[in-house]
C-alpha cells in the first residue's frame, strides 16, 4: 500500500508559509537563534479562539489549517502531532507566576494551555473533529513517532486521510536554558557548514503534512517508510541500521538520488553525515536544511516539508545543494539525528 | 462609579486577552457570560482572581458568581459593596 | 494479525509500591489519600492528596537510579521493572522490544526547583534540574535501566496519555513491528499540576467521592503502570501462561473545550463504542467498567451520561479507583489498566470508596465493597484528558 503526501505546510524562519515549497527567496541570518516568520493569525483562526493561544499553538494550528485547505480536506480522519517541548510559553509563564506569588492568586489559562496536547486539541476543536487524536512527545523521535502511527493507521484502513505533524518553539526561556548547555553559537546560516565547530543554531517551527491512502489528482511525493534508532554505539551501526532500513524497502545506495541530511555545523553532530556521504552515498547529492529551519527536535518534519516539495517540483534548487550534482530526484531519503541519541530515516518517492 | 467601570474594563480586556477590543466595545449592562462577550468558565475562574488581585475581594460563596458577574456594572457595585 | 497478550504487570501509587500490596490495600478498603507529606507546598495540610508513602531516597534504592532525578523517573522504573520481572522474559534483546510510555508533566518537578534560582538569575539555577525536563527523557531513564532500546516513544494526551501508550503498543505488535512492548505511564506530585488543578478550583479539600451526588472534585494523585504486552509467538515461548488479552482499544476526541467535556459526553462515549467495535463485543459482555471518575461534576457527569447511553439499561458493575489511588493524570489510564488485569485474573471487582448518595440524573450505584469471586470476562478501562482526548481499552479472559 502507498502512502500519499496529498499536501504540506510549513511555518518556519523561511518564507515557507502559503507557498508550494522553497525558495525563490531563501533567508539568510546571522545569529544563534532564528525565529519563525509568522503569518497575520487573524485572517486564518477564528478570532474568539485565538485569545487564549500562545504563539506555538497559533503556529501549530494555523500551519494545520493551512495543510487541510491545500488538501482540500475539511476533517480529517486522525490528527496526530509531535512536540518535544509542548507549549513552553505557558509552561514558563505559570511556572514564573507560581514561584513568584508562591502559589497565590494563580488563573488557569497559561496552565490549561500548557498540556502538550493542546495543538492537537485546538486543532479538533477548531474543526469539531471527534476523530482519533494523538500526541506524541519523545525528543528527536516526537514526528517521527506521529508519522509512524499515521501510517498504521491508513495501514489499517482506521483513516483514509491523516494530519500530521511537528511543532516546537523557542522562547526566551528555553533558549537561555539550552544556550547553558552549549548547544548554540552565533554563525551566518550560510557558512554555517562551512567550518564545523562546537554547537548549532537554534531553531523552531510547525510543519504538518495530510497523508493519505489513495492517490491524488495533486499529490506531492509518496511517503514510503519511516524508522528510528536510539543511542547507536558507533557510526559504523548507523551505518548499518541505514542499510537495513533500504534493504527492508528493498533498496540499496545507488537507488537514492538525493540525501538531505541534518548537519547543523557542530563538529561532533557532522562527522556521521561526512563519513555516509563520503561512504556508503559517496557521489549522491547531499541537501542540508538545518541553516534554513535552525536546530530543533521536530526539525526532521520541516526536512519532510522540503522533501515533497523537491519530489513535486522534480528538481532540487542549486541554492540548496550542499555537496554533488544537480540530479532529478526520484526518490530522496531523509537521515537526521538529535544530539546522537535519536535518529530517523525518511524515505519519500514520486507519485 | 464611571471611573471604575472604565477601569474594570480595562483589566478585563487585559486578563482575558480581548485584543480587539476596547473598553468603549463594551456596554455597561452588557452580559458578560454566554450572550454579549460569550465569556466560559475558564473566564469565570480568571474574573475571581481579578477582583482579588486588584480589588482585594474575595468572593465568598462561587453561588454568587453568574450574579456578580452578569456585567461590568454589576462587577463594579460588588466592588464598591465589598471594598473595605 | 496476532492477539496481543498481557504478560506482565507493574504499579506503583498511593495504596502500594507492588502489585500485591495494592490489592490488599483493596482488599482491608485502604485509600491512599492523605495530608501531603512530601511535595513542599503551601497547601499542605489544606489539600489531601494521594502521595507514593515513600522518599526519593527510597524510591531510588527501589528503583536503581540515583536520587537526584525526577521523582517521575523513580516511580516509573520502579513499576517498569516489576513489569518486567514479572513477564518473566530474561533479557530484551531477545525480541524486538519497545518501550512506550507516557506522562504529563516530564520532570516538572526538578523544573520547579530550577526555576526558584533561575528567576532570581538567569545563569543561575542547577542544570541537572534541568536536564530532564522533557517528557521523553522520563521514558529514556526507564528504557535505559531496562535495556530497551528497539523502539522507543512517549504519548502525551493529558489524562488519558498512559490509555494511549498501551493502544499504540498493541498496534505496533499487531503490525508486527515489535514483539513485545512495555507500556503505560507515570507522573509525579508537582507544584505545577498541583496549582493548575487548583486554579481550576476542581480539588476536593477532603477526600473526593468519585460518581457521588455531591462529588466536589477529585484528588491529585501520583504513581505509574506498566504492562507487558506479547505477541502469540512470543507466549508460546513463554514458560507462564498470560494473563489476559488486550481486545479493543479507541480514541476520540471531544471536541467541546479545552478543559471541560461535553455534557452529553459524545468524547467518552464514541471511545468506549469504537473500542467494543473494535473488541467485538456488545456492551452486555463488559462485566465491569474501571471509570475514569475523577470526582469533578463536570467528568462525572459526562461519563454516567456517556455509560447511559451506551449501555442503556444494562450498566455493569462499576467503580472509580481514583477514590485509593487519586488522580495520578499520566499514569492514571496505566495504573487502572493493570487494575483491570487483576480483576479478571483474581476474579474481583474494586470498591469506590466514600460513595453515599447515588448520582440523581444517574440512578447506578457503583461497586461499595471488595469483591471476590465475581465473573469478570471483560473489563472497559475508561481514560479521559484535558483537550478532549478519550481513550478506553478493553482487557478480555483468554
Amino acid at each position: 500500500m502507498k502512502i500519499y503526501i496529498r499536501a504540506t505546510e510549513s511555518i518556519s524562519p523561511q518564507l515557507s508559509f502559503g507557498n508550494e515549497g522553497l525558495l525563490a527567496d531563501l533567508q539568510v541570518y546571522e545569529a544563534n537563534r532564528l525565529s519563525c516568520l509568522e503569518p497575520d493569525y487573524k485572517s486564518l483562526i477564528d478570532p474568539k479562539q485565538i485569545r487564549r493561544m500562545s504563539r506555538v499553538i497559533k503556529m501549530g494550528v494555523a500551519s494545520a489549517l493551512g495543510c487541510l485547505k491545500k488538501a482540500d480536506v475539511e476533517v480529517p480522519d486522525a490528527i496526530i502531532t509531535g512536540t518535544a517541548y509542548g507549549c513552553l510559553e505557558d509552561t514558563s509563564s505559570f511556572l514564573t507566576k507560581l514561584v513568584n506569588q508562591n502559589e497565590e492568586m494563580l488563573t488557569p489559562t497559561a496552565f490549561i494551555q500548557s498540556t502538550h496536547n493542546t495543538i492537537g486539541a485546538q486543532i479538533a476543536l477548531l474543526l469539531k473533529c471527534h476523530n482519533y487524536n494523538n500526541t506524541y512527545v519523545h525528543r528527536g523521535f516526537s514526528f517521527e513517532n506521529a508519522l509512524l502511527d499515521a501510517i498504521l493507521l491508513l495501514k489499517e484502513q482506521s483513516a483514509e486521510n491523516v494530519l500530521v505533524g511537528g511543532v516546537d518553539e523557542l522562547t526566551d526561556t528555553s533558549f537561555q536554558i539550552l544556550n547553558r548547555f552549549g548547544f548554540f553559537k552565533q554563525a551566518f546560516t550560510n557558512e554555517l557548514y562551512n567550518a564545523p565547530s562546537k554547537g548549532s543554531i537554534a531553531g523552531e517551527g510547525a510543519s504538518f503534512v495530510l497523508l493519505a491512502n489513495q492517490p491524488g489528482n495533486n499529490d506531492n511525493a509518496v511517503l514510503e517508510a519511516v524508522s528510528t534508532f536510539y543511542k547507536p554505539a558507533t557510526i559504523e551501526e548507523s551505518q548499518e541500521k541505514i542499510n537495513r532500513f533500504l534493504l527492508d524497502n528493498d533498496l540499496s545506495p545507488n537507488d537514492i538520488d538525493v540525501v538531505i541530511t541534518g548537519r547543523n555545523g557542530d563538529e561532533t553532530n557532522d562527522v556521521v553525515y561526512d563519513q555516509l556521504m563520503s561512504g556508503m552515498f559517496r557521489n549522491k547529492t547531499e541537501v542540508c536544511f538545518k541553516h534554513l529551519c535552525g536546530e530543533y527536535p521536530t526539525a526532521s518534519s520541516f526536512a519532510l516539508w522540503m522533501a515533497a516539495s523537491i519530489i513535486k517540483k522534480q528538481k532540487v534548487d542549486k541554492k540548496l545543494i550542499h555537496h554533488g550534482e544537480d540530479v532529478i530526484p526520484q526518490r530522496i531519503l531523509i537521515y537526521n539525528h538529535s544530539q546522537g541519541i535519536h535518529h530517523s530515516l525518511m524515505l519519500i518517492s514520486g507519485c | 462609579m464611571d471611573k471604575l467601570i472604565l477601569e474594570l474594563k480595562e483589566h478585563i480586556i487585559e486578563q482575558l486577552n480581548l485584543q480587539d477590543l476596547t473598553p468603549a466595545d463594551i456596554g455597561d449592562d452588557e452580559p458578560l457570560f454566554v450572550e454579549g462577550l460569550a465569556l466560559d468558565s475558564i473566564d469565570a475562574l480568571e474574573l475571581i482572581v481579578l477582583l482579588q488581585q486588584q480589588y482585594g475581594i474575595k468572593l465568598s460563596k462561587a453561588e454568587d458568581g453568574p450574579k456578580v458577574f452578569a456585567s461590568v456594572k454589576t462587577m463594579a457595585e460588588y466592588i464598591t459593596a465589598n471594598k473595605a | 494479525m496476532t492477539e496481543v497478550y498481557v504478560a506482565g504487570l507493574g504499579i506503583i501509587s498511593a495504596i502500594g509500591t507492588s502489585v500485591n500490596e495494592t490489592l490488599s490495600s483493596f482488599e482491608q478498603h485502604r485509600t491512599g489519600i492523605d495530608d501531603i507529606r512530601f511535595l513542599d507546598t503551601i497547601y499542605r495540610g489544606q489539600l489531601p492528596v494521594a502521595e507514593v508513602k515513600l522518599s526519593n531516597d527510597q524510591l531510588s534504592a527501589l528503583s536503581g537510579l540515583p536520587e537526584n532525578v525526577s521523582r517521575t523517573a523513580l516511580l516509573s522504573t520502579v513499576a517498569a521493572k516489576e513489569a518486567w520481572v514479572d513477564a518473566g522474559i530474561g533479557s530484551p534483546s531477545k525480541f524486538r522490544t519497545g518501550f512506550i510510555s507516557a506522562n504529563s508533566v516530564g520532570g516538572m518537578d526538578k523544573s520547579e526547583n530550577f526555576f526558584i534560582d533561575f528567576l532570581k538569575d538567569a545563569g543561575s539555577g542547577d542544570l541537572n534540574d534541568v536536564k530532564h525536563h522533557e517528557c521523553g527523557s522520563i521514558t529514556e531513564l526507564t528504557a535505559d535501566s531496562l535495556g530497551i532500546s528497539d523502539h522507543i516513544s512517549t504519548i502525551s494526551t493529558a489524562c488519558s496519555s498512559s490509555a494511549n501508550a498501551i493502544f499504540m503498543a498493541a498496534r505496533l505488535i499487531k503490525h508486527n513491528l515489535l514483539d513485545v512492548v512495555v507500556a503505560g505511564g507515570c507522573d509525579s506530585m508537582a507544584k505545577f499540576t498541583l496549582n493548575g488543578f487548583n486554579t481550576l478550583q476542581i480539588l476536593d479539600e477532603e477526600h473526593c467521592k468519585p460518581f457521588d451526588e455531591n462529588r466536589r472534585g477529585l484528588n491529585l494523585g501520583e504513581g505509574a503502570g506498566y504492562v507487558v504486552l506479547v505477541s502469540e509467538k512470543v507466549v508460546q515461548q513463554l514458560h507462564k501462561k498470560p494473563y489476559c488479552k488486550l481486545s479493543g482499544y479507541n480514541n476520540a476526541n471531544d471536541a467541546y473545550h479545552q478543559t471541560a467535556s461535553s455534557p452529553d459526553g459524545t468524547g467518552s462515549y464514541l471511545a468506549m463504542k469504537g473500542a467494543l467495535e473494535k473488541a467485538g463485543l456488545q456492551p452486555e459482555d463488559i462485566d465491569y467498567i474501571n471509570l475514569h471518575g475523577t470526582g469533578t461534576q463536570n467528568n462525572d457527569h459526562a461519563e454516567s451520561t456517556a455509560i447511559s447511553r451506551l449501555f442503556s439499561s444494562k450498566v455493569p458493575k462499576m467503580s472509580s479507583t481514583k477514590s485509593f489511588t487519586g488522580h495520578t493524570l499520566g499514569a492514571s489510564g496505566a495504573i487502572e489498566a493493570v487494575l483491570s488485569v487483576l480483576a479478571i485474573e483474581k476474579e474481583i471487582i474494586y470498591p469506590n470508596a466514600n460513595h453515599t448518595t447515588t448520582m440523581k440524573e444517574f440512578g447506578y450505584t457503583p461497586v461499595k465493597v471488595f469483591l471476590k469471586n465475581q465473573q469478570v470476562k471483560h473489563v472497559l478501562s475508561n481514560s479521559f484528558g484535558f483537550g478532549g482526548n478519550c481513550s478506553s481499552l478493553i482487557f478480555s479472559k483468554i
